[in-house]
């Protein structure tokens, strides 16, 4: 029944009682709002980070919008057991054996990019342990990563932007990104003399970012690993010139001849050794043990292979292997959805998603 | 078995606060993390998936409670057009209760990953691996929290209503103590 007096309650305190009504709604959805950064254009969100990739390559639908160039490999890993008294992962039980499906690529968003065009290759694993669980990686044949933060990568990925007028990053807006950013160095260094290399079953790959092992005692680690490659090149060894597309080609000719091998190697760091910026690398003394070998027995195409509709989301981790506190590593996690969003909606062809190419596969998959 | 006590009944009242506390910060969280690059993400990430599963476990207990126990009736004065939007409102945050966390999981499953809830505790996959898939159970999963919000901002309008303009018991009988009539 209505309240007898409801009639006779004072006009300011109805009105008073009307406000509440309206008003703890809509601090709630001003709440909601904020939160999900539509009152803040600044905040970087995954989002903007992928419009920027965006911006920079063009979109290509269906593609990743970072690492577009690529090719699915496929085989397993074989753990020597030396990591087990430092993870209880089951990947790296002493004689375990665990599928793997991967994927080696180059940097950027255009997935037509030659090869040369850049000197790093990457190389992305997703494990399948038997418990069910997974182990998703991405590696980078490079000892250091330029930033360390999310805002300073997207800083870099404006200042490499390229200029409507030339169709070439501005010289300028590079330079001051990299006068205001001189945790770059260690990586400027590097690439002064890396060359791009000739094959994927040449190069080295590291994680970059650190991450926490816990093993059977409880024990916390923090650890970063490579993938130190079994092939080696007769030295200067170069990339053909003047050929775009020369890594998938040499990758089918030396599968052909047989499976590729990578030692895992896990480095343990030290007490003080920075975990949360991966410009900087641990000092080569540091425990090295050799976790196991990867062998790559196949490679397919990237538009048909096994490894186009996998995320590489490298927090995507077994019991036993957890994030540190590098920022990278949430920020690549975010990110990745988001692309991933973006390629899976355009296969589905949802309204509103960007048309899937319709250049002929030879074109599509150089 | 008519309610004639004008409450609802107790597990019924624990229940709708507890899940309102849960949900409302579920669907923060949610909106928080992927708006997010920071460790944020990370920890919110870690939090809400199993928060939905628990959401999933309460709504169906809930939905057996509230079988058992009809709620009280709305009052008798009530236009009929609001009896119609109150029990449609109840019956879709019901439905919406149980197919967030089902559409979240099987869109982790078809998108491939583990669905972990836990270090190490794992829920199979509900729905097969597939681009198309995941990425309309994606924004499914986008738009019915959109809904679900839009619905909670009406139930938390409609309840302040009942309590302060027409202040007829129907807050009271979730809340609890004496109703007033």
């Amino acid at each position: 029944m209505p309240d007898p007096h409801a009639s006779t309650v004072p006009l300011a305190r109805r009105a008073g009682a009307w406000f509440l009504v309206l008003a703890l709604p809509a601090a709630c959805a001003l709440a909601f709002a904020w939160v999900g950064g539509w009152l803040s254009p600044q905040r970087l969100t995954p989002r903007r980070l992928i419009d920027q990739f965006q911006a920079n390559a063009g979109v290509h639908p269906g593609y990743r919008r970072n690492h577009a160039k690529g090719v699915c490999v496929a085989g397993h890993f074989d753990s020597s057991g030396e990591a087990a008294a430092y993870s209880v992962a089951q990947v790296f039980a002493p004689g375990q054996r665990t599928p793997v499906v991967g994927r080696f690529a180059i940097p950027g968003g255009n997935p037509y990019a030659p090869d040369g065009s850049v000197p790093i290759r990457s190389m992305a694993l997703r494990f399948a342990l038997a418990n069910g669980q997974q182990w998703r990686t991405g590696m980078n044949s490079m000892p250091v990563f330029p930033v360390a933060t999310p805002q300073a990568f997207y800083a870099q990925l404006q200042a490499g932007q390229p200029d409507p007028a030339t169709g070439k990053p501005d010289p300028k807006k590079l330079a001051a990104f990299f006068a205001a950013h001189p945790e770059t160095a260690a990586f400027r260094a590097w690439a002064k003399t890396a060359k791009p290399s000739a094959s994927f079953a040449t190069d080295g790959y590291w994680s970059l970012d650190a991450f926490v092992f816990t093993g059977p005692d409880g024990q916390r680690h923090a650890v970063r690993w490579r993938m130190v490659p079994e092939a080696v090149d007769a030295t200067g060894a170069a990339a053909p010139a003047g050929q775009p597309d020369y890594l998938d080609a040499d990758l089918r000719q030396r599968l052909a001849q047989g499976p590729l091998r990578w030692k895992l190697l896990v480095t343990l760091a030290n007490p003080g050794d920075p975990t949360n910026d991966a410009t900087k690398a641990w000092p080569d003394d540091r425990r090295t043990i050799t976790a196991g070998t990867l062998v790559v027995d196949s490679e397919q195409a990237q538009d048909s292979g096994p490894c186009r509709d996998i995320n590489y989301d490298p927090t995507v981790l077994p019991d036993g292997i957890a994030i540190s506190d590098d920022p990278l590593l949430p920020a690549r996690s975010a990110a990745y959805a988001d692309s991933y969003l973006r390629r899976t909606s355009e296969e589905a062809h949802l309204p509103g998603t960007a048309r899937v190419d319709t250049k002929p596969q030879a074109e599509a998959h150089p | 078995m008519n309610n004639t006590t004008g409450l609802f009944a107790l597990p019924a009242r624990i229940l709708h606060w507890l899940m309102a506390a849960a949900i409302l910060a579920m669907l923060f969280i949610g909106v928080g993390m992927v708006a997010s690059v920071s460790e944020r993400h990370a920890w919110l990430l870690r939090i809400h998936k199993p928060l939905g599963i628990a959401i999933l476990l309460l709504a169906v207990l809930r939905l057996a409670v509230r079988l058992r126990n009809p709620p009280p009736p709305l009052p008798a004065d009530l236009p009929a057009i609001q009896k119609l939007a109150a029990h449609a409102s109840h019956w879709l945050l019901y439905a919406l209760m149980i197919a967030m966390p089902l559409v979240g999981w099987a869109m982790l499953s078809a998108g491939g990953y583990p669905v972990m809830l836990g270090d190490s505790l794992r829920l199979p996959p509900i729905f097969p691996a597939g681009p198309v898939a995941f990425a309309v159970l994606r924004h499914l999963h986008t738009w019915l929290a959109m809904l679900l919000f839009l619905t909670f901002l009406a139930h938390l309008g409609a309840a302040l209503y009942h309590g302060l303009i027409r202040r007829d018991g129907v807050l009271a009988s979730m809340v609890g103590g004496s109703r007033k009539s």
